[in-house]
C-alpha cells in the first residue's frame, strides 16, 4: 500500500489517492447518516479516527501473537471496546452531540473501514506505520465527511457549524434552502459527484467497465 | 520477538505457535480481560458525569413543559427552588410504581388504567379519571414549596383543562392557569383572562377543620375561600368550583396532598 516515500506517503496516500470512501467505497453508512451538519460530521470523524488509530496500534502490537483462527474476533473485540470507551467519553463531555450521533458511534464497530485497515494493514506492519496508516485513513474519511457535511449543511440550512452563512428567505434573507440536502439521498448524490470528480482528475482510480455494450444493439423483442 | 532459548513461562508462551490450542485460548482470554477492564474503567469513571448530563436534560425538559403553561413561569421564578416531576398513583396518593413521565402516555392508553367516577362523586362531570397523573413539585431546600396539579372538568360548552398551583401548606392556591377551554367568548371564556386568574393566589381551599370550602362566588368574593364570580357566566363559574373541589377531594389529588402534608414527598 505504502508505495510512496515512507511514513509521509503512508499518511497522505489515503487522503485522495487511496481514499477509503471514494476509492474503496467503505464506511458509507455512517458517511451518509451523520453528514447533515458539520458538527456531527466532525465529531464522527474524530471518533472514527481515534478508534481506528488506537485499534491499529493495539492490533499491530500483538500482531505476531494473534492466532489466525480467531483473528477477526480479536480485532472486533478490540475495536468494539475502544468504541464503547469513545462513546462513553462523548456521552460524558459532548452530550448534545452524542445525542445527535445516537447509534452511529456504536456502529463504528462494524464500519468496514476500521476492520479493513486493521485486517489489511495493521496486522502486517509495526505499530508506528500501522498507526500512521490508520490516522491517514481516518483523515481521508474525515475529509470526505466534512466536504459532504459542509455542502449539505450550507445548502440544506444555509449554515455552517450552526452559524448562518446564507440568510434564509423565511427570515428576511434571499436563500431558499434545499430540503433535499437534509435527506439521505442527497448524500448519495454528493458522494457520487465527488467520486466522479476525483476519478476524472485521477484517471488511474477509474475502474474498468464491467460490461461492454454490444456495438449494434437491436431491441430483443 | 521471542527467544526460545531463554526459557521462562512468559517467553515460552510467546514462542508457542500461534495456532496451538493453548495459545489461542490464552490470547482470547487475555484480549477479553484487557478489553473488559478498559470498558469497565471508562464506564465507571464517567458515569457520574453522564448521570449529571441526563439529569440536566430532564430538568430542562420539565422546565420547558412548565414554562409552556401560561402564568406559571412567573410563579416559579418568584418561588425559586428546583422543579421536579413525579407520576403519582391518585388512588393511593403515592409515587406510581413502574410508571414514569416517559411511560405515562402509554399507560394512559390502556383503559385498565382508568377508573369510573361514581356519579355522586363526579363533581367535575368527567365520568372517568386516569389512575395516574404527572404532577410537578417545586422544592426549596428539600421541602415542597409549590405543587402544580393538572386538572380537568366539564364546563358550559365543553372540557376545561387547567393547572392548579398550591402553596407549601397544600391548602392555599398559588395560581391557576387555564390551558384549554371552549366557553362562551366574552362570558365564560373570561376564565382565561389574567384579571380573573389573578384573584386565585392566596385563596384558601380548606378551613381549619379541613373541610373543602373553595368556591367561585356569585358576585364579589366574601371570604378567603372564594374568588369573584364572572357576571353572566354562572354555569362556567360553577363548573370551575366543582372542578377544583373534585380534584382537591378524595377522588382527585386528596390522598396525594395528604401525603405531601405528611412530608412523604
Amino acid at each position: 500500500m505504502a508505495r510512496a516515500t515512507g511514513l509521509w506517503g503512508t499518511l497522505t496516500a489515503p487522503l485522495l489517492r487511496e481514499n477509503p470512501i471514494t476509492l474503496q467505497i467503505l464506511g458509507l453508512c455512517s458517511a451518509l447518516a451523520v453528514t447533515t451538519s458539520m458538527a456531527t460530521a466532525l465529531t464522527m470523524s474524530v471518533a472514527l479516527t481515534v478508534v481506528l488509530t488506537l485499534a491499529a496500534g493495539l492490533i499491530s502490537l500483538i500482531r505476531r501473537h494473534i492466532p489466525d483462527t480467531i483473528r477477526l474476533i480479536v480485532q472486533i473485540v478490540i475495536v468494539a471496546s475502544l468504541v464503547i470507551v469513545i462513546d462513553q467519553v462523548l456521552q460524558a463531555w459532548f452530550f448534545e452531540i452524542s445525542r445527535a450521533l445516537s447509534v452511529f458511534v456504536g456502529l463504528i464497530t462494524t464500519n468496514c473501514l476500521v476492520l479493513g485497515r486493521t485486517e489489511g494493514f495493521a496486522r502486517h506492519n509495526p505499530p508506528l506505520p500501522a498507526m500512521v496508516d490508520a490516522f491517514g485513513n481516518g483523515l481521508g474519511y474525515s475529509l470526505i465527511l466534512l466536504v459532504i457535511g459542509a455542502l449539505r449543511e450550507l445548502f440544506g440550512k444555509g449554515e455552517l457549524f450552526g452559524q448562518t452563512i446564507l440568510p434564509l428567505a423565511d427570515e428576511g434573507g434571499w436563500f431558499t434552502p434545499l430540503s433535499l440536502m437534509l435527506l439521505a439521498p442527497s448524500a448519495f448524490f454528493l458522494l457520487g459527484g465527488l467520486v466522479w470528480a476525483i476519478r476524472s482528475v485521477m484517471t488511474g482510480q477509474a475502474e474498468a467497465p464491467e460490461h461492454v455494450a454490444p456495438r449494434q444493439g437491436e431491441p430483443a423483442e | 520477538m521471542a527467544e526460545p532459548d531463554r526459557a521462562g513461562p512468559w517467553r515460552r508462551f510467546l514462542a508457542a505457535p500461534n495456532e496451538s490450542r493453548g495459545k489461542t485460548i490464552a490470547v482470547a482470554f487475555a484480549v477479553s480481560a484487557v478489553c473488559a477492564v478498559l470498558v469497565s474503567v471508562a464506564t465507571v469513571t464517567l458515569r457520574p458525569i453522564q448521570a449529571a448530563n441526563r439529569a440536566a436534560e430532564e430538568q430542562a425538559r420539565i422546565e420547558s413543559l412548565v414554562r409552556g403553561i401560561p402564568g406559571m413561569a412567573g410563579l416559579l421564578e418568584q418561588s425559586g427552588g428546583t422543579l421536579g416531576t413525579v407520576v403519582i398513583d391518585l388512588e393511593r396518593g403515592r409515587a406510581a410504581d413502574g410508571v414514569t413521565p416517559a411511560t405515562l402516555e402509554a399507560a394512559l392508553a390502556d383503559p385498565a388504567n382508568w377508573s369510573a367516577i361514581p356519579p355522586a362523586e363526579d363533581l367535575a362531570d368527567l365520568g372517568q379519571r386516569p389512575d395516574y397523573a404527572q404532577v410537578f413539585l417545586l422544592r426549596d431546600g428539600g421541602e415542597v414549596s409549590v405543587v402544580l396539579l393538572p386538572i380537568a372538568g366539564t364546563g358550559y360548552n365543553g372540557r376545561i383543562d387547567a393547572v392548579l398551583a398550591l402553596g407549601a401548606d397544600m391548602t392555599t392556591i398559588a395560581g391557576l392557569s387555564i390551558t384549554r377551554q371552549s366557553e362562551t367568548p366574552g362570558l365564560g371564556a373570561r376564565i382565561e383572562e389574567a384579571a380573573w386568574l389573578s384573584d386565585f393566589p392566596g385563596t384558601r381551599t380548606r378551613d381549619e377543620a379541613g373541610n373543602l370550602r373553595f368556591a367561585v362566588a356569585r358576585g364579589a368574593a366574601s371570604s378567603v375561600y372564594e374568588v369573584d364570580g364572572i357576571t353572566g357566566a354562572t354555569r362556567t363559574s360553577n363548573a370551575m368550583t366543582r372542578m377544583i373541589r373534585f380534584w382537591l377531594g378524595p377522588e382527585g389529588y386528596g390522598p396525594f396532598l395528604d401525603a405531601v402534608r405528611r412530608g412523604e414527598f
